[in-house]
């Protein structure tokens, strides 16, 4: 692992501090993600996921620990200088889009950072190709579909050429085609870039695709490991109200029918390989 | 009835016109509603429709859509014709129908009123066919640029001019849907008296409301984490550019307001 790019350490918020029978929204979390690491942030509703996402780019500051971020610790001061290092992609595709069309939309964290003339078209151009919507210039965002406008999101946060991308939900109002189309941008965006990724998502599917999967419940980091670590512990997911993705369920199943699944499958794709595998075996 | 209206609508296009800088199109057009005002004879206003119609001809924007959309305006035109009409005395007594008397000047006053009311519809609707509403933001803050030195907040002013054409379309969809979750929960908003008509409207406004300032408080946090900290060292992505077709449209303009001056009594 090269340098750290975000770290929280023994980090405590709660919104309201007066209020000692309020619990906190995220207490004593201590987590860091290294440079060119896909992490990915699970949790269900209200588990302290979206008040981390805010505590990482300086919309909320911490009543305890420290947020550090690019080697930097977070305040008002350093706060600018860390998000013009940070991409951010949020839930709803419609309220993020600022510009009047594609390319107003991806210069517009650019031209906030002062960036000449010149080199905007530039990046605008090479950062929609990345996404590969740059045959969208002058589209407006309501000619555009939810996976598109993400992507158009993502190619925003990548102008800025930062050194990680935050993806806040970023799948999550999409349906199932756009939800690929994004999946496989960021998949192919790290093979190409070694982009550093962090996801906070609800959807496990999304997850697995991670290095490292930070499992949170009730403001407190429950389980941290490979995907296949924490997706074996099945139980205790449903428990905190997440599920399991479809493969893994599948396997868990036939498992119990008596066939020797060695549960490790977590996608689709790798499920159907053990299957055949198996059966031609047989 | 919406699609016929053409206020402030853009229909783009590759004339002269659409390719002139919105700046010089915004002051050309200021000028002119001054300059409309110097025509107070029969040649002055005739020259005045036939540089209008130029200007449309050069615009490349049909005669007959143009005419079409602007038909609301038409019956306001008629009714400040018909005013001066029955109302302005002076000159020969034309006719009297009953107790209206029609004279001269009433006629003649009628007619170039018309006319003058015309020839500013035209003109200013050719600037908003012409030019997308994204370039006349940029053009007005940058003309209103002198202005910042009064404490006058141009930057933010064009950017939420910006804003609100950008989320028109989104908010026309949105209304779009609340109206049909209303419909399917038995509301009935396009019958009945005017009263309950507007009663119905309210559980329309008041979801799009809601949603509207939840758009709102996601898009702050969106701009505010990529970086938006208002105008100050800011760089522009859209560039305008002055050309010689520019300079030439408001030579023109001025040479017009001359001719004009010149045929005035």
């Amino acid at each position: 692992m090269k340098g750290t790019i975000l770290s929280f350490e023994q980090v405590t918020f709660t919104y309201a501090p007066e209020d000692k029978s309020v619990k906190p929204a995220v207490s004593d979390l201590s987590f860091s993600i290294g440079e060119g690491e896909w992490v990915a942030l699970v949790g269900h509703n209200g588990s302290g996921k979206s008040t981390i996402a805010k505590l990482m780019n300086g919309l909320l500051f911490p009543q305890q620990g420290t947020v550090k971020a690019m080697g930097l610790t977070m305040s008002e001061e350093s706060l600018w200088d860390i998000r013009s290092q940070m991409g951010m992609v949020f839930q709803n595709p419609d309220n993020q889009f600022v510009g009047a069309t594609v390319q107003d939309d991806v210069a517009f964290a650019l031209e906030n950072n002062g960036v000449p003339h010149e080199e905007m078209v530039v990046r605008v151009r090479e950062s929609l190709q990345q996404v590969k919507m740059a045959d969208y210039l002058d589209h407006e965002p309501h000619h555009l579909s939810g996976g598109q406008k993400q992507r158009v999101a993502i190619a925003g946060a990548l102008a800025l050429r930062p050194r990680l991308l935050i993806l806040d939900e970023a799948t999550s109002m999409l349906d199932p085609q756009g939800r690929r189309e994004v999946i496989e941008t960021i998949r192919e965006l790290r093979e190409a870039t070694g982009l550093t990724v962090l996801s906070i998502t609800h959807d496990l599917e999304e997850a697995a695709l991670a290095d490292r999967v930070l499992v949170m419940s009730a403001g407190h980091k429950q389980m941290e490991g490979t995907p296949d670590e924490v997706f074996s512990s099945g139980e205790e997911l449903t428990e905190m109200g997440l599920d399991l993705p479809f493969a893994m369920r599948m396997a868990g199943l036939l498992k119990q029918a008596g066939v020797p699944m060695t549960g490790e499958s977590m996608t689709e794709h790798e499920l159907v390989e053990e299957l055949w595998t198996y059966y031609s075996s047989k | 009835m919406m699609e016929k209206m053409i206020f402030g609508r853009f229909i783009p296009g590759d004339s002269v016109v659409h390719r002139l800088d919105p700046r010089a199109k915004i002051l050309f057009v200021f000028l002119f509603i001054a300059i409309v005002f110097i025509a107070n004879n029969a040649i002055t206003y005739a020259i005045l429709l036939g540089f209008t119609l130029l200007s449309v001809f050069l615009s490349k924007i049909r005669l007959y859509f143009l005419i079409n959309g602007l038909k609301p305006v038409f019956i306001l035109m008629a009714f400040t014709f018909f005013l001066h009409l029955f109302f302005t005395e002076g000159g020969a007594l034309l006719f009297s129908v009953g107790f209206v008397d029609v004279y001269e000047e009433g006629l003649r006053q009628g007619i170039f009123i018309s006319i003058r009311f015309l020839v500013l519809v035209f003109m200013t609707s050719i600037l908003t066919l012409t030019t997308s509403p994204i370039s006349i933001t940029d053009g007005i803050e940058v003309l209103l640029g002198p202005f910042k030195r009064v404490k006058l907040p141009v930057h933010e002013l064009a950017l939420m001019m910006s804003i609100s054409l950008r989320f028109i379309p989104t908010l026309m969809d949105e209304t779009g849907k609340i109206l049909k979750a209303q419909m399917a929960r038995g509301s009935d908003i396009g019958s009945g008296p005017i009263k309950e008509r507007i009663k119905a409207v309210v559980p329309l406004l008041i979801p799009l409301f809601v949603s509207a300032f939840k758009r709102a408080e996601d898009l702050a946090t969106a701009m505010e984490v990529r970086g938006y900290r208002g105008g100050e060292g800011r760089t522009r992505y859209r560039q305008l550019n002055w050309r010689i077709m520019d300079t030439l449209s408001l030579l023109l303009l001025v040479g017009f307001a001359g001719l004009l001056w010149y045929f005035r009594s």
